[in-house]
């Protein structure tokens, strides 16, 4: 069907703005390999904030000029040049990502300072210019205009991701990095050939051109299972999710809140493009619909293996898995079904706050989890009790960061929930709105698992190994508060406070802390000991354990390198025969 | 059957064969090559496509062509990272394969005596592996079906943590 042809044969002002996004970070990464040793972190340090500026300074372009800004690479237009285009979208990733590239890095300073003495070490030069490199390549994937730039700038995001799970070069983290990459390549081969097979089709691989020639035929319906299946290996969705945890778990704290917070957001942007940019009109209700039945496995497997780790890194992990299933649930949700496309509205807003709000809070909460690490020497969860006495800003930023995901008002999750909720009670979908209000439950449930062992008063007082610097407690507790905060930032605090003093939603949030409560105490591996616990969950713990153990091992079963590359391959052939149909 | 079919043709095979190899060969050397197969079936399909969209007068189209030797140096860098990542691990554990690794429990406090066990199960892997082969000199491929060479099916020390895994 016909659309509106964007004009595009000129770089629009502002545009410039977005060459430079990307070129600074890789200055930084230059600059920082050939200089070295003590300079590496200083010049990147010296990128954040002109790095930070520059996104906003694009965001505020944006808005000024109130269309997508542009930029053609050496004067050639599309189809023959490359064109770098900025939307809302990635104006709004763009921010992110700044922001709480700023945070992680000044909660690094501490953990990834040159040794005094040594004239270079190995682990902080390579963090400082991965992060830099993680920034830039991210900053390509957002301002990309065409799928092969995309396919390129998200190879430099594995590239640059992979070597962080490994930074402290134990065994354990080389395995993990490995079998990361190894899924990861397998999935660009997969998403490389689609992109072959939509340029042999339609002879351009510019996103608005080939939205205008793209139809819904068997060349494009291919093209579309293969590379959205390839960004599902990149994104780890479940159940292509075998290389996530020990890899998340297994980085060091600020690499994995990097690795966590955004490198999974990469991909999962390019599928959001693909899905609402390229080809609206070929993707089809049951194949949206697959999109979120696995997102709502990866919500189940998810929190329930997270309430049953005995790590507190592991958990968040786990979180990690079941949230990116939440910000599945949006495609069949902002789906039309007049004229049978995905639409830009409210499903697709609410999806992207959830993913703005998750990558600010699990940026917090792994930084948080790292502080618990080095003060304690471990981070069992068994073993937490005491240490909010201990480390009070600590627990608080995780608690924030939990709640924030958790979504109670005013945190981006509770606007983006609502948001989602509005728009399955709108198109008729009720059992999405269930899956969303068990995904909320479940978080819950693993947040208040963590906080109620950290707020047991323990039996002697918690000595703690190392000193945490109030810097790093700041830092991971001003991201998990930009989480928490988002929601007044969207919809701005008079309609909020409004919102909020209904009765309604006022007991929504207490029966969600509550059914938390109750899935904690039913499922968690090791609870606090709660007087008269005994008596009442005892009977249904036994049932509801048993369960968990057979979610435990089918999720482990799905883990193993051959059955999630069938799972892949199943996959593709699911998406293509729910376009079929 | 004119000629870019007949790539194209080539190419799925290439890609298929590639696939399969990627899925079901446990050792990471073998997946790498296997993921590189998967490349060059990629890169011939998109050769076959330059090759059918040529305008008059010219060999070929070129655009597939330029982006083909950016696909080529993506895939050169990611199987040199791949083989570096191997190295490592071979040097920091001395086995170059990816069994054993149990994420759910990762060494926390004492990293030294898990590296030794695991240097004992190496080694009795790497004999377990000889004996089948001496026994089976042509056991099936597929390494997680029944009776496949895993080498460390019939490993007491590994056998809880599953086999087929990787």
């Amino acid at each position: 069907m016909p659309r509106p042809v964007p004009v595009e044969d000129m770089t629009t002002p502002g545009g410039l703005l977005l060459v430079l996004a990307v070129l600074l970070p890789f200055v930084g990464v230059l600059a920082g390999l050939v200089l070295g040793g003590r300079y590496a972190q200083r010049v990147a340090l010296v990128t954040l904030l002109p790095g930070l500026g520059l996104a906003i300074a694009i965001a505020d372009a944006l808005a000024r000029s109130g269309d997508t800004l542009v930029y053609l690479l050496g004067g050639w237009a599309p189809p023959l040049g490359v064109a770098l285009r900025a939307d809302g979208l990635a104006a709004l990733m763009l921010v992110t990502t700044a922001v709480v590239i700023c945070g992680i890095a000044v909660y690094a300073r501490t953990d990834f300072a040159m040794p005094p003495g040594a004239g270079e070490a190995r682990a902080p030069l390579v963090f400082w210019i991965l992060l830099l490199a993680v920034w830039g390549s991210l900053n390509l994937v957002f301002v990309s205009g065409d799928l092969f730039t995309l396919y390129v700038a998200l190879e430099l995001l594995t590239f640059a991701g992979v070597p962080l799970v490994c930074l402290d070069g134990s065994g354990e983290t080389l395995r993990s990095a490995l079998r990361y990459l190894l899924f990861a390549l397998l999935g660009s081969m997969l998403y490389l050939l689609g992109v072959v097979l939509l340029y042999g089709a339609y002879g351009t691989l510019d996103i608005p051109l080939l939205a205008m020639r793209v139809r819904p035929e068997p060349a494009a319906w291919a093209a579309v299972a293969l590379m959205t299946t390839g960004l599902l290996a990149k994104t780890a969705l479940f159940p292509l999710h075998l290389w996530l945890p020990p890899a998340h778990a297994g980085a060091p704290a600020a690499a994995s809140a990097v690795l966590s917070a955004l490198v999974v957001k990469g991909s999962f942007f390019l599928i959001v493009r693909l899905w609402f940019d390229v080809m609206p009109d070929v993707v089809t209700l049951p194949s949206a619909q697959l999109l979120a039945g696995l997102g709502a496995g990866a919500i189940l497997f998810g929190s329930v293996v997270a309430l049953r780790q005995e790590r507190l890194k592991l958990l968040i992990a786990y979180s990690t898995l079941a949230q990116i299933g939440y910000l599945f649930l949006m495609f069949p949700l902002a789906f039309d079904a007049m004229s049978s496309e995905l639409q830009r509205g409210d499903a697709l807003t609410g999806g992207l706050l959830q993913a703005i709000s998750h990558a600010t809070a699990k940026a917090g909460m792994f930084m948080a989890a790292g502080l618990i690490y080095k003060a304690l020497g471990h981070d069992r969860i068994g073993e937490l009790r005491g240490i909010a006495r201990a480390l009070p800003i600590s627990v608080l930023a995780f608690a924030v960061g939990g709640v924030a995901l958790m979504g109670l008002p005013p945190s981006g999750a509770y606007v983006a929930k609502k948001l989602l909720l509005d728009a399955a009670a709108e198109t008729g979908q009720w059992w999405w709105d269930l899956v969303l209000q068990a995904g909320g439950f479940f978080t819950t449930s693993y947040v208040v698992l963590v906080v109620a062992h950290a707020l047991w008063p323990a039996d002697c007082p918690v000595k703690l190994n190392a000193p945490v610097p109030r810097l790093q407690e700041g830092a991971a507790l001003a991201l998990a508060l930009c989480s928490m905060l988002l929601g007044l930032a969207a919809i701005g605090p008079v309609p909020l406070a409004t919102l909020l003093l209904a009765p309604k939603e006022l007991w929504s949030a207490v029966l969600l802390v509550l059914g938390g409560g109750v899935l904690a105490l039913g499922l968690g591996h090791r609870l606090p000991p709660v007087p008269g616990y005994v008596a009442i969950m005892s009977p249904v713990r036994t049932g509801a354990v048993a369960v968990a153990r057979v979610i435990e091992r089918a999720d482990g079963v799905l883990r193993r390198w051959p059955v999630a590359g069938l799972s892949l391959v199943v996959l593709v052939i699911g998406f293509v025969a729910a376009m079929l149909s | 059957m004119n000629v870019p079919t007949l790539f194209g043709l080539c190419a799925a095979a290439l890609v298929g064969l590639g696939l399969y190899g990627v899925i079901t060969n446990p050792q990471p050397l073998r997946k790498i090559l296997a993921f590189n197969l998967i490349g060059n079936g990629v890169f011939l399909l998109f050769g076959a496509i330059a090759r059918r969209g040529a305008g008059a007068g010219f060999g070929g189209d070129p655009v597939p062509q330029a982006l083909l030797i950016t696909g080529i140096v993506v895939a050169f860098s990611a199987t040199a990272l791949a083989v570096a990542l191997l190295l490592r691990l071979f040097q920091a554990t001395g086995s170059a394969t990816l069994v054993g690794e149990q994420p759910a429990k990762p060494e926390v406090d004492d990293p030294k005596p898990y590296q030794v066990e695991k240097f004992g199960v190496l080694r009795r892997v790497q004999d377990k592996r000889s004996q089948q082969l001496k026994s089976n000199s042509n056991p099936p491929l597929s390494p997680f079906f029944k009776g496949g060479v895993s080498p460390w099916d019939s490993n007491p020390s590994l056998e809880k943590r599953g086999r087929g895994d990787f």
